[in-house]
């Protein structure tokens, strides 16, 4: 199936996946409306790598062949499907217990506490990852490996 | 086509029935259930009577669950022996089932000790299932006083999911300090500090010597006045199935890393087992609901002819009380026994991480909630502290702290 691949080498830390990320799962129709002057939550991440070299890359769910998270949810809101780890967030009940056992930290708090985490966008608008269509230096790849 | 038997209808009973699927699609498999309901969060309990959830959320799995794995749930029976020659199970009504494989996911039990006078206490509650908080839901009421005998797990919960209910809420245990099986002193002391602003009243190194209808009487001398009373003492596992059938059995049923018991054809997976604890290097109880689903399912891919191992469990908890929330993990080490500490603190949060002979074993985050994983994955996949800049993911847990080699294998290939 295909994922979310990310290449540290072309990555410029610019976060523009993060907004896109946002936007894309807001059901909003302009960017403008959906992200000014709001907190956003986005399902990807960029961290930084300290030191001389200052690298950068982005983090978002890598839809594990075998999730540790959903084996560990307490309230049976995470669930593998067709191959994509996807939360239910009104079953979630903000124990966390997911991002206790995430060995990447791709699973994040979003509004109102409850836990959100990357789908790929296939259960919103989009149809495929936002992040990686907004990339501008094709530091994100969407493709079967 | 192998008969499968499964007793108990917990979630290792449920990881159990996702393995043998993942291997045998056809078999039927037979699930002997105590309770009368599917297999639901017990761990939700408390969520149910503080109103942040329902009985249909707390449903572990969907409606179709057993129909879609080919299921037949024997509910409100009681597996009463396990004859392993003739290789049947025998419930509580006097029916039989045979199996080719039985998994014995019985869950643990309430710990009850013999209180004098514990008879004639009438409002009286264990706090495990969804029966037990429907019960205690019954006799809540806005002028009640609560009496909790453990200030453990199952004891703070309870009393989070009732204090917008009850008037007063007094929690007792034997230990000298909360969450003893999670927390070292100095952070169950900022746990309990903060359980105490919300009204909860704790009376520790001190316990219930005996009662009389609505008063017990303390070790210290102290009287308590309550109209409910709830026994959060501690658990014991279900091990009867097996001890009787001459099956080896400590404190839980022993397993090996495969989830097999010492009765050939016999698995074992949650609260009734006993682990392997990767981060201590012992064998002991790991009850917490994600080794009992990791080991169930290793169990039931065993049992339909499978080659799974869980091997790397440990004890974890991610937990909330009162809006507060404490991550932890693995063991910590003392000082004496060659383990050191890196502290910090942050306004009322606490970072502790424990390390020994360049590992890290454990740690005990409150307040911020964390992308703790990164440090679980240090604990459970045993990897070198030289190998990665641990002094970066001990102030912030991240990927960025790993080798470039590692964390690109990790963001670039199928995990």
């Amino acid at each position: 199936m295909k994922r979310v691949y990310a290449d540290e080498k072309w990555c410029l830390g610019c976060h523009l996946c993060e907004y896109n990320c946002a936007f894309a799962n807001s059901n909003q129709k302009y960017m403008a409306i959906a992200l000014k002057d709001k907190t956003i939550y986005p399902k990807i991440h960029v961290e930084e790598a300290g030191g001389k070299s200052s690298i950068t890359y982005a983090l978002s769910c890598r839809h594990c062949s075998d999730p540790i998270c959903v084996k560990s949810c307490i309230s049976g809101a995470l669930s593998k499907n067709d191959g994509v780890v996807q939360i239910d967030q009104d079953k979630c009940i903000k124990c966390f217990t997911c991002m206790l056992v995430c060995p990447y930290g791709a699973i994040s708090k979003g509004e109102n506490q409850v836990v959100q985490k990357c789908e790929l966008c296939l259960s919103n608008t989009c149809g495929s990852p936002a992040c990686v269509s907004g990339c501008p230096n094709n530091a994100l790849i969407y493709e079967e490996r | 086509m192998k008969q499968y038997v499964i007793i108990g209808n917990g979630v290792a009973a449920a990881g159990c029935i996702e393995g043998i699927r993942s291997v045998d699609t056809k078999s039927r498999i037979a699930v002997v259930s105590e309770e009368n309901r599917p297999v639901y969060c017990r761990p939700l309990i408390s969520y149910y009577l503080e109103g942040m959830t329902t009985a249909e959320k707390m449903m572990y799995r969907r409606d179709d669950f057993y129909a879609a794995n080919g299921c037949d749930v024997i509910y409100g029976r009681k597996a009463v022996k396990l004859d392993p020659d003739a290789k049947k199970v025998y419930l509580d009504d006097g029916s039989e089932y045979p199996y080719d494989s039985v998994c014995i996911a019985a869950g643990s039990s309430p710990v009850i000790p013999p209180f004098a006078g514990i008879d004639t206490v009438k409002n009286k509650f264990t706090f495990m299932t969804l029966d037990d908080a429907l019960a205690l839901e019954n006799a809540l009421a806005p002028n009640s006083k609560v009496l909790i005998v453990g200030a453990g797990l199952i004891g703070l919960k309870c009393a989070e999911g009732i204090s917008g209910r009850v008037a007063s809420i007094t929690i007792c245990d034997l230990a000298p300090r909360i969450l003893s099986s999670i927390l070292d002193d100095e952070c169950a002391h900022m746990m309990q500090e903060a359980m105490e602003r919300r009204n909860i009243s704790f009376m520790l190194s001190d316990t219930a010597v005996k009662f009389d209808k609505n008063k017990a009487y303390m070790k210290s001398g102290k009287e308590i006045d309550f109209d409910i009373l709830i026994l959060a003492v501690g658990v014991k596992a279900n091990t009867s199935l097996i001890k009787d059938a001459g099956g080896a059995v400590n404190r839980g049923i022993i397993t090996n890393s495969r989830m097999m018991t010492s009765i050939p054809g016999v698995y074992a997976a949650g609260d009734c087992t006993e682990g392997f604890d990767f981060s201590f290097g012992s064998t002991r109880i790991l009850a917490i609901l994600p080794n009992a689903v990791m080991g169930g399912r290793c169990a039931g891919a065993n049992m339909a002819g499978g080659h799974e191992t869980f091997e790397n469990a440990i004890p974890m908890n991610s937990i909330g009380f009162f809006g507060i929330h404490a991550m932890t993990a693995g063991s910590y080490f003392a000082e004496a026994d060659g383990g050191e500490m890196y502290e910090e603190k942050n306004g009322c949060g606490i970072r502790r991480l424990f390390t020994k002979d360049g590992y890290l074993t454990g740690f005990i985050i409150i307040g911020d909630v964390e992308p703790a994983g990164i440090y679980v994955n240090l604990i459970r996949n045993r990897i070198p502290l030289s190998e990665i800049d641990f002094d970066l993911v001990k102030r912030s847990p991240s990927l960025a702290a790993f080798s470039d080699k590692y964390r690109n294998e990790k963001l670039g290939s199928v995990v």
